[in-house]
């Protein structure tokens, strides 16, 4: 049953996701996964990391500020 | 470059050891530990890439920010200078895991979400004691035209929050989730710690799917991944 998809994804919750301690910990280097190789290989590394940054806005934002600034000075 | 870095920490990994440190990383260590006049000079150069970092991370979030111009000018050299202290305590941690800009970026990118969510009480757009359930449908985009469908799922989940839920998690989900107060900015209010808010919503939200679940207003995978 998916009829509320909101609901469902607000709901829902991944037994991996490592919280915002530990993403935020491990995020220099998760970042520099992705932008060295791809997010493929940053998730599969670091899974616990890539359900957390799914499910949690802030570190989700923080993520992509994180990435855009290594993205821009690179250039 | 090549890097080793510790094994994912939900997958029972342990760290590993020493990552060999690429060039351009240890050239900042170096200079930034060299005293004198290198020193500063290393000093100044990542406080300038620090404060552009800052200034475009606040540019980047100025929507939700509802802040422009000097006053967020002046927010991201705070968030610099902080961002500068900070890494200069820490210098002696940096392991080579990544980049060292990256992981000094990270530094300056946290500062810029602490002080915007301060920021947030400046000008709050709802009371921490608002309580409007009216809101609730809106939130998990329920169409009024769908109103008879999803009256009684709605009712249920405010029943669930209020029946099963602490007290806690059900202050924690009426800010987040009826007020829409940012996470960072209800972690400020509260005293409390992103970490510490996600967990307590974390844990609220298996309770609501188990209790909806539990009366057939939703399947009962308690503990899905997305």
């Amino acid at each position: 049953m998916n009829q509320w998809p909101a609901l469902e994804r607000f709901l829902s919750t991944d037994p991996r996701d490592v919280g915002c301690a530990q993403a935020m910990e491990l995020l220099h280097v998760y970042v520099d996964l992705v932008a060295e190789h791809s997010p493929a290989r940053a998730a599969q590394r670091y899974p616990g990391v890539a359900a957390h940054l799914r499910a949690c806005g802030p570190c989700g934002d923080d993520f992509d500020g994180l990435l855009a600034a290594v993205c821009t000075s690179a250039e | 470059m090549s890097r080793m870095v510790s094994a994912d920490p939900a997958a029972g990994g342990t760290a590993c050891a020493q990552a060999r440190i690429d060039p351009e990383s240890a050239e900042w260590v170096a200079t930034l530990t060299a005293g004198g006049a290198e020193q500063q000079a290393a000093l100044a150069r990542l406080h300038e890439l620090l404060v552009r970092i800052a200034r475009s991370e606040m540019r980047r979030r100025s929507q939700r920010l509802r802040v422009a111009g000097p006053e967020m000018d002046d927010l991201a050299y705070q968030a610099a200078a902080d961002a500068l202290m900070a890494i200069i305590a820490k210098l002696g941690q940096f392991r080579g895991e990544s980049r060292f800009t990256t992981w000094a970026y990270k530094f300056v990118i946290f500062e810029v979400s602490a002080k915007v969510g301060r920021h947030y009480w400046r000008q709050p757009v709802v009371a921490m004691a608002a309580e409007d359930w009216d809101k609730l449908p809106d939130r998990f985009g329920l169409e009024p035209a769908r109103q008879a469908e999803w009256q009684d799922l709605a009712a249920a989940v405010r029943r669930a929050v209020e029946e099963e839920l602490t007290e806690r998690q059900r202050q924690v989900f009426v800010a987040l989730v009826l007020n829409g107060v940012p996470l960072d900015a209800l972690a400020a209010e509260l005293g409390s710690t992103r970490n510490a808010i996600y967990k307590t919503m974390f844990d609220a939200r298996r309770k609501l799917r188990a209790a909806l679940a539990a009366n057939g207003y939703l399947d009962d995978g308690s503990a899905r991944r997305s």
